[in-house]
């Protein structure tokens, strides 16, 4: 099949970019998008241009690295796909992509199709975490945890941090990354001490990172590859809320 | 050089103990005086550099990609391995320490191994401590699988994500410890070599890969966790940046490389679908226990898979192991896949597959409970390959996914080189010729929570702080060598991509260096190597400036040092005069087509100390005694 893309290019965070036209040429139904990438860019070396640069590790679906906007939408057109594991065979013979970098304040253009999502890491050092020591820990089974409380924090954790939510909010909201985090571990036992400053001390870091607010548009459910349910944003609004009375008398 | 396994006396059960009471401890107050650089975030990375950060130690911590979270561990599937007993099933420590030593094809180290299963339960209380959430049972007790092969269930899981989650819970012990000042994280950095002064490893040369800045770091020790080296052969299962620069350059300031033949081919994975295949997936194995394993009896069959009848179908596993079938060990199962398809039966595109078919299970399950158990790698199988396994059978084939082999340590997890601490999958440790499943995350995470945070301590102990600092001239003139050679590759400019030469080299070695091998196979290999060496250094063409995130320059960089480990990988297979484990070599095998090994000359270490550029490294060999699991032939009929 012949694809025509029209790729974000961006030598740096400070100079202008714009979208430079490549055609791809007989390429196979059974390549992945960035198989297509890779092929372009042979193609590009080969004439001594510069490559397109864009993040990518695992190509499985999993490391979150990977992540570009086509034709309007994070990771494309595929529900529960991300970028690496999206396959041609979702596009037509002929079809005109657009492919563009993620665009968030807090996410600027590194290069290309890369952005510094280092953000989310910074969120995660607000208090993404149980404190706990190596060593410290009590036997494995003295605390049992039900299975539906277990399985619901599993569906929060599968958040693999591509940064696809914030580039589908208008408002470049990381809500559904924190909630994500939020609820995996108030969902735990081991998460309950520290549940009312986490909450309070990541929503603080989101807004200090410049991430917008959440105006419930819900498109970041819709663009998240691992589909993280919006359900439980309505439960971060709760746990900071609880957070928020928790701080003013005094518990934070 | 000298191997010294520095393993404590005693009995084996006693060791580890006798070792932490042995050990010189840094004075709590004068810990933050020193200065520890862990290169690589993944589970023994993470883990490492949280826990020495916990202990008081100063740790900078480095990583390739942009976030530590996303480091190869993330994509482990299956599950980890510990010694809980949960199920009541008769596991023990003493039964994993067996099962290692015998999987692993007695070619790895019994005390080590011994301190593996020990420490193992530690590890699950420490992840479910931090909150990972592992899959449980109704009455709220953490839930366990058999997997691997293994006759007892303990494996623990989450979902199919074990990997995801238990270095999540790694990377939240690590970005508490960054909030609290206590490790400086370098995303987006990497190592490309290693300061040794007066025989010591006092610090890493890194670059930006964003600025394309080179600068130095000087450390009073250095630990790399910098994970294996399976993209040698260019398609694997292993993330796209997956390299054996950093053990590479430690190798070639003097630490000894330990058994670098030793690789894994994982038998199911996804198929290479064309010419720009850039990785292989990985389709976790825990589908061998309801799936099976066929192909059409007969040469150039090219009905479609459903309309073959029984009898016109080999269920070849079934037929060689009557007793284990399609739960064959890995090395066995690819060895196996390989040898049919060698024979012209293999399908799909270039005869480069098996069938691994659903259709019995379903018959005998149902529909929902095939759902239930595989539902979403049968997804990710219909992503990738646009076929519904539900109503035709997968296709599967071997695909390089582990590397055994690793920079040789010490029972202290040093190297050969003071001062130089190798974790996780970059040493040669724990798991001899073959590794069993849902053990590289134990090994990972023992080595980083609860091995090198103390062994390390006896080598500080030992060490004035801050004895060389990074201005020394040392690390001047390597940092102007590391420059030096990002020159030079840019200065080629040749008419072939990096990638096409590595893909030319993965091929070479897959084919002669990879599931079978021979000394003939394996002397060609080393002109190939040679001769496509020379090629690269010629014809290589990497564009762009070193100033700036040029993804191609980080390529040819790993490249160039896959051309030289590929040599030294040959050589190893090549002195290895017996079949042991994933190394197996035709000259060498049973009546029955099964790997042979050879106790009397071979149950040693191989460990390669590097002597110059045009010299043949000097091979040292660490003997092995197993006095408790009695050397026997594995046996799966
Ligand atoms: C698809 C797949 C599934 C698997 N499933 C299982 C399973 O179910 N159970 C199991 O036990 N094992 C499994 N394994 C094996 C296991 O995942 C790995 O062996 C293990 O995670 C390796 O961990 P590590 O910490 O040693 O290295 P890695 O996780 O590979 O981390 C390496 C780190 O080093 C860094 N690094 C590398 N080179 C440099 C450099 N030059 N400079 C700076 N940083 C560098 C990287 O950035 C990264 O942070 C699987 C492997 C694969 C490929
Ligand atoms: S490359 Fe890892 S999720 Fe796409």
């Amino acid at each position: 099949m012949n694809l025509t893309l029209h790729v974000w290019r961006q030598p740096d965070g400070r100079t202008a970019g714009r979208f430079e036209t490549y055609e791809a040429r007989d390429v196979s139904p059974a390549m992945s998008f960035l198989e297509l990438l890779d092929v372009v860019n042979e193609g590009l070396i080969a004439r001594r241009e510069e490559p397109i640069a864009f993040d990518h590790d695992c190509r499985e679906g999993i490391c979150g690295a990977c992540g570009m906007v086509i034709n309007g939408r994070p990771h494309g057109p595929r529900r529960a796909t991300t970028a690496c594991q999206l396959h041609l065979r979702q596009f037509t013979d002929g079809d005109e992509l657009w492919i563009e970098p993620w665009r968030a304040r807090a996410f600027p253009v590194v290069k290309d199709l890369i952005v510094n999502r280092s953000a989310f890491d910074r969120l995660i050092q607000a208090g993404g975490f149980v404190s706990v020591n190596t060593g410290g820990a009590p036997e494995a089974n003295t605390i049992p945890v039900p299975k539906p409380a277990a399985e619901r924090a599993m569906d929060a954790a599968e958040c693999i941090g591509c940064g696809a939510c914030v580039a589908a909010c208008p408002n470049a909201s990381a809500m559904l990354y924190v909630a994500a985090k939020v609820a995996h571990l108030a969902l735990l036992p081991q998460g309950q001490p520290e549940r009312a400053r986490r909450v309070v001390s990541m929503v603080d870091a989101m807004d200090a990172e410049g991430f917008g607010a959440c105006t419930n548009h819900a498109e970041c459910t819709a663009a998240c590859p691992k589909e993280i349910a919006i359900d439980f944003i309505a439960q971060l609004n709760r746990d900071y809320a609880h957070g928020l009375l928790h701080r003013l008398s005094g518990g934070v | 050089m000298e191997l010294r396994a520095l393993v404590p006396e005693g009995p084996i059960e006693r060791k580890w103990e006798r070792r932490r009471f042995e050990v010189k401890l840094v004075n709590p107050a004068n810990k933050r005086r020193y200065h520890v650089i862990v290169v690589g975030s993944g589970l023994a990375g993470a883990s490492a550099a949280a826990t020495l950060a916990e202990l008081g130690y100063r740790v900078s911590c480095f990583c390739y990609q942009d976030s530590p979270r996303r480091a190869h561990s993330i994509a482990a599937q299956g599950g980890i391995n510990a010694a809980k007993n949960y199920q009541n099933d008769g596991d023990s420590v003493w039964r994993l320490f067996y099962d290692t030593v015998k999987g692993g094809d007695f070619r790895a180290r019994e005390a080590n191994v011994y301190r593996l299963a020990e420490v193992s339960a530690n590890i699950i209380d420490q992840c479910v401590a931090q909150g990972v959430p592992f899959a449980r049972e109704y009455g709220g007790t953490l839930a366990n699988r058999s997997f691997g092969g293994a006759q007892v269930s303990r494996t623990f899981y989450a979902r199919g994500q074990t990997g995801q989650q238990l270095l999540l819970g790694a990377y939240q012990a690590l970005e508490r410890q960054v909030a609290l000042g206590r490790v400086a994280m370098y995303p987006r950095a990497e190592m490309l070599d290693l300061v040794v002064v007066d025989g010591k490893a006092r610090g890493i040369v890194v670059r930006d890969l964003v600025t394309g800045a080179v600068s130095s770091h000087a450390g009073d020790a250095v630990v790399l966790a910098t994970g294996g080296y399976a993209n040698v052969y260019y398609l694997s299962t292993n993330a796209k940046g997956c390299n054996v620069t950093a053990t590479w350059r430690a190798y070639k300031r003097g630490a000894a490389f330990a058994n670098p033949c030793f690789t894994q081919i994982h038998p199911t994975c996804v198929p290479p679908a064309g010419e720009y295949q850039s990785k292989l997936t990985l389709m976790s194995e825990s589908l061998r226990n309801d799936g099976r394993i066929w192909l059409p009896r007969r040469q150039g069959d090219h009905r479609p898979p459903q309309d073959i009848p029984d009898a016109e179908r080999d269920y070849y596993l079934e037929r060689f192991y009557p007793s284990f079938g399609n739960l064959a060990p890995r090395d066995i199962a690819s060895r196996r896949a390989k040898e049919m398809c060698d024979q012209g039966l293999g399908v799909g595109p270039g005869g480069q597959g098996v069938y691994l078919d659903f259709r019995d299970a379903i018959l005998r399950l149902g529909r929902d409970v095939v759902a239930e158990r595989y539902g979403n790698l049968f997804e990710m199988y219909e992503r990738i390959t646009g076929e519904n396994p539900y109503d035709t059978p997968m296709r599967i084939y071997p695909a390089p996914h582990y590397t055994m082999g690793g920079l040789w340590v010490d029972y202290n997890l040093m190297s050969t080189l003071d001062g130089l601490f190798v974790i996780g999958e970059a040493n040669f440790a724990d798991h001899g010729a073959n590794r069993l499943g849902a053990s590289a995350l134990m090994q990972g995470l023992a080595d980083g929570y609860f091995i090198l945070p103390y062994t390390i301590g006896n080598y500080l102990a030992q060490t004035k702080p801050a004895e060389v600092p990074a201005e020394h001239t040392a690390f001047r003139s390597v940092q102007a060598e590391v420059a030096a050679r990002s020159t030079t590759l840019l200065g080629v400019t040749g008419t072939r991509s990096v990638d096409s030469l590595h893909r030319e080299l993965g091929t070479l070695l897959w084919d002669r260096c990879g599931m079978a091998r021979t000394g003939a196979g394996l002397r060609a290999a080393i002109d190939g190597v040679r001769a496509l060496r020379e090629r690269f250094w010629k014809d290589v063409y990497v564009g762009g400036r070193g100033e700036d995130l040029n993804q191609a320059l980080e390529k040819a960089g790993r490249v160039a040092d896959f051309m030289e480990f590929a040599e030294l990988m040959c050589e190893d297979a090549l002195h290895r005069e017996e079949s042991c484990g994933g190394h197996f070599r035709e000259e060498y095998q049973t009546a029955e087509g099964e790997a042979r090994r050879d106790d009397a000359r071979f149950a040693y270490v191989a460990a390669w100390e590097y002597t110059g550029a045009s010299e043949r490294p000097r091979l040292h060999k660490e003997p092995l005694a197993f006095e408790h699991v009695p050397l026997a032939q594995r046996s799966y009929k």
